[in-house]
């Protein structure tokens, strides 16, 4: 009997034992993850060698986006089917050398704004004089982002933007202003698109564009025939919106041609991203897709196959948001972060960080999620990210920006989006039967994440730390040394928020290198001019890394096709090799370190 | 969410074995039915995001069941109900962390154990672990919602299937006095907040419930015995759930199901207390 007592006694130790374990967790955890305090400047450069400071007003950006109104009958839950639109792209349209902000807005009557960097730390609008302020007029719907890219190869930068409504291009004439030219494009008269990019996917020197639909293109969101515009499932939608490839042909014209190629879907795109994951020369294309899993497309330079499920990265479906490239582990390959949902107790998803698992290359490529084991997991709603070196420190950090809908702060919708999500698609299916939002929030006021990369395969959060500690509905990311300094700058659009401008200040001693790539043309048998496609692998201190020039990446944004790595302290920099989507391959013996280096493709 | 045996079962205990259903006795026709929804739910919409960690749940909960039943009942326990308990704790935690799956388990077996009354344990298992979790670790861990798609095939083909064993199992009318109460709540609920009745209705055509209704509230042994009861208490279940809903809680299934439950267990035991008690002799002095 008293073996029996102790055995029982023991058992409820245990049971509490048991019961304790997930405060225990909690503290391992929180101890572990993140920077949480704020902390001055000085004491950030001290301790993550980099603060970030919010400049928007003193650089003269007083730019606050206003989400659109749509057809009344979507009303009661008009913040959730209205909470997309926020974009930024940065671009020199004017070849000054200095890299200019464009930003969308989406409501009906609101503009646009090009902010030209004055090179003296402030910005003015100047898309009004040059015609691509008032492009959301009634009828040909509103903006939800812009990607740039020299698509006829006269060396400047052209604007296709994207909408729930009328797709436009923008020839950019000189950097004096812009030409419409979308009827003469061939680009269709309606997509309800959120994302888009330029990639020469056939490698012929032009640029092709690749957009893809959110809402089906039948819908227009002002006169809604049917109030059942919405998914059919919560992770395995397929109702959204058809995929466009537009080939380019050269003179000014594109020919659609996704069906031909293999690109079938009508999943729910919301971020697509493009690059070489395979070193075919041929640049592959992610789209992650909402209420779904996410499609990888490889390339072989005239088709594409989806191997999402084949590669591990479209089996489970969540909600992707966010397609970002970025080679982490410096080993010459890119990762693939996507961002999705998780919020306490009622749905976490995590976000995908997708590593290409060891041994594996080329079409037998496979990936595995390794967001939990490098931090990278959590971010709350989870909207745009970027890879960048924020600390020049010789690895990628990851900034993420999140929030979906911020309202009444002590008032969640949560509750009745969980109760219709997971219900029948008769019911999930027609907007009709959501309830009314009514002021409510829904993940909304969340804090950013600014993950540290180690190298070592570990990310810490150190948003709150260094500076990131708005609380918008953020939206879309790009990063961008707008100033020249060899620091990576961060500029976010949020949702019916403000654009923010973070400026970065780097601690001195960790140093950096940049390369301006502008490929020669397909006139001379080059690459695309904006170089897009085009691969820096820099070599320094016995490690390497590898960036590409990216057409459009993210949610909704596009980074300055300027690369920039940080190199560390005291760098000796072996090499820089490039090679151009031509196929061409060019070395740069000891490139100089701390200055940018711009280079044309040999012709 | 044990169906047959969530107490330790023991050989005088054992559900009758004597008419097996296409060569399955009853102890087995709960495990092969949840088998069957894992599977098809994972082979038609990848559900589980991890074979690892619904094995990790299911061997927790098998191995501590046995080693608990070898320590306190001196004999292996049939594994039917710990591996029950196991596969509904693998399908329904969803947490991107392997920890919470062999944890929940692990709450889930060893309340059985702590958590008794007079020779019974009263909460059933996986309800008792999956909302500890919810309550200690929200953080981490949230349950199946919307990972089984939304499309009505797969939901009627467990409804027949599970119907049909549920029959078998002579449990049938808990189940459709529970569907039936949630019906005509959910429509009072549509009438009292004025939300969509199609908003309302929409949970119980989602794949959680499946599990719920067919699993959890039916366990044999954390229901009262009584047939009536029975179909009173799952009615009590619906009511405080629609209270628990009309305050927003997102898993007002699981705590109704975690408060009424027990409470209907320890009336039971008191009353049968009473009745021993009232029929015992008196010894004579």
């Amino acid at each position: 009997m008293t073996g029996n007592r102790i055995a029982r006694a023991i058992l409820v130790l245990f049971f509490i034992g048991l019961l304790a374990t997930p405060f225990v967790m909690k503290r391992i955890s929180s101890g572990r993850d993140a920077d949480r305090s704020k902390t001055d400047a000085k004491t950030a450069l001290a301790r993550h060698g980099f603060y970030l400071e919010e400049v928007s007003q003193a650089a003269g950006i007083n730019f606050v986006h206003q989400s659109p109104k749509l057809d009344p009958k979507l009303d009661p839950i008009m913040p959730e089917v209205a909470s997309m639109g926020a974009s930024v792209s940065i671009v020199d349209f004017d070849r000054d050398g200095w890299p200019d902000i464009y930003v969308t807005n989406s409501a009906i009557g609101s503009k646009n704004a090009l902010y030209r960097n004055l090179h003296d730390g402030t910005f003015k609008d100047v898309a009004g004089e040059l015609g691509i302020a008032d492009v959301n007029q009634q009828g040909t719907g509103v903006s939800t982002g812009a990607v740039w890219g020299d698509y006829d190869n006269d060396g400047y930068e052209d604007l296709l933007l994207i909408k729930w409504g009328r797709p436009e291009l923008f020839h950019n004439d000189q950097g004096h202003g812009f030409t419409r030219v979308t009827e003469q494009a061939g680009l269709p008269p309606w997509i309800n698109a959120n994302t888009a990019l330029w990639f020469d996917y056939d490698g012929d020197g032009l640029l092709d564009l690749f957009v893809g639909g959110y809402y089906s293109e039948d819908i227009d969101l002002w006169h809604l025939t049917t109030t059942r515009i919405m998914p059919e499932s919560f992770e395995y939608a397929k109702n959204g919106g058809r995929k466009y490839l537009f080939r380019n042909l050269g003179n000014g014209k594109f020919e659609e041609v996704s069906g031909q190629l293999g690109i079938n879907s009508r999943r729910w795109a919301l971020a697509a991203a493009a690059a070489d994951l395979r070193g075919t020369g041929h640049p592959d294309l992610f789209v992650a897709n909402d209420y779904g899993v996410s499609e990888l497309y490889f390339n072989d330079g005239k088709r594409f196959h989806e191997v999402g499920e084949q590669t591990g990265v479209g089996f489970a479906p969540k909600s992707g948001m966010n397609a970002a490239f970025g080679d982490i582990l410096n080993q010459g390959r890119y990762a693939i972060y996507v961002s999705n949902i998780s919020e306490d107790g009622i749905l976490i998803q995590g976000n995908n960080l997708w590593v290409p698992k060891k041994g594996t290359a080329g079409d037998t490529m496979k990936y595995q999620n390794l967001a939990r084991d490098f931090g990278v997991e959590l971010g709350g709603w989870s909207f745009g990210a970027q890879f960048g070196d924020l600390n020049n420190d010789g690895t990628l950090d990851l900034y993420l920006t999140n929030g979906y809908i911020s309202l009444a702060r002590n008032r969640s919708y949560w509750y009745d989006f969980s109760k219709v999500a997971g219900g029948n698609r008769s019911i999930i299916g027609d907007a009709r039967n959501w309830p009314a939002f009514e002021g409510r929030s829904l993940s909304g006021y969340q804090s950013k994440r600014l993950w540290l990369n180690d190298g070592a395969g570990k990310f810490v959060d150190v948003a709150q730390a260094v500076g990131a500690t708005d609380t918008y509905d953020g939206r879309s990311v790009a990063l961008v040394d707008l100033w020249n300094r060899g620091a990576l700058d961060v500029v976010v659009a949020n949702q019916n928020g403000p654009l923010l401008l973070y400026k970065n200040t780097v601690a001195p001693e960790n140093e950096w290198i940049e390369f301006e790539l502008e490929g020669a043309g397909s006139n001379h048998g080059g690459s695309n001019r904006s170089a897009i496609g085009a691969q820096v692998t820099l070599v320094w201190n016995g490690q390497q890394q590898v960036q590409e020039v990216s057409g459009g990446s993210g949610f909704a944004a596009e980074n300055d096709r300027r690369l920039h790595f940080g190199l560390g302290k005291n760098p000796h920099i072996e090499k820089a090799i490039l090679r151009w989507p031509s196929g061409k391959v060019q070395t740069i013996d000891q490139p100089a370190a701390n200055q940018l280096h711009k280079v044309k493709e040999p012709a | 969410m044990s169906q047959q045996a969530s107490a330790p079962v023991l050989p005088s205990q054992a559900p009758a074995q004597k008419t097996p259903w296409f060569g399955l006795d009853n102890r087995y026709l709960a495990p092969a039915l949840i088998t069957c929804i894992l599977l098809a739910g994972h082979l038609s919409f990848g559900i589980l995001e991890s074979y690892q960690k619904t094995l990790l749940a299911i061997l927790t909960s098998i191995g501590l069941e046995l080693v608990l039943g070898r320590i306190f009942f001196q004999q292996w326990i049939h594994p039917a109900s710990a591996y029950i308990t196991g596969i509904s704790v693998g399908i329904l935690v969803r947490s991107p962390a392997f920890w919470p799956y062999a944890l929940c388990s692990a709450i889930s077996i060893t309340s059985k154990y702590v958590v008794r009354v007079r020779g019974r344990h009263i909460w059933n298992p996986s309800n008792f672990g999956i909302s500890v979790m919810l309550f200690l670790a929200a953080e981490t861990v949230a349950t199946l919602s919307i990972q089984w798609g939304n499309y009505l095939l797969p939901m009627l083909v467990i409804w027949a299937l599970g119907s049909v064993i549920i029959w078998r199992l002579r449990r049938f009318h808990i189940t459709g006095i529970y569907v039936a109460s949630y019906i005509a709540l959910a429509l009072i609920r549509s009438w009292m907040t004025g939300s969509p009745w199609q908003s309302e209705i929409a949970p119980i055509t989602g794949p959680m419930y499946q599990l719920f209704i067919f699993f959890m509230i039916t366990d044999p042994k954390t229901t009262v015995r009584s047939k009536r009861g029975q179909c009173l208490v799952v009615f009590l279940v619906a009511l405080l759930e629609m209270v628990l809903r009309l305050y927003q809680v997102v898993y007002a299934p699981f705590y109704a199901l975690f408060v009424v439950g027990p409470t209907a267990m320890l009336i039971e035991i008191w009353l049968e207390s009473r009745r021993a008690q009232a029929t015992t002799p008196t010894v004579a002095q």
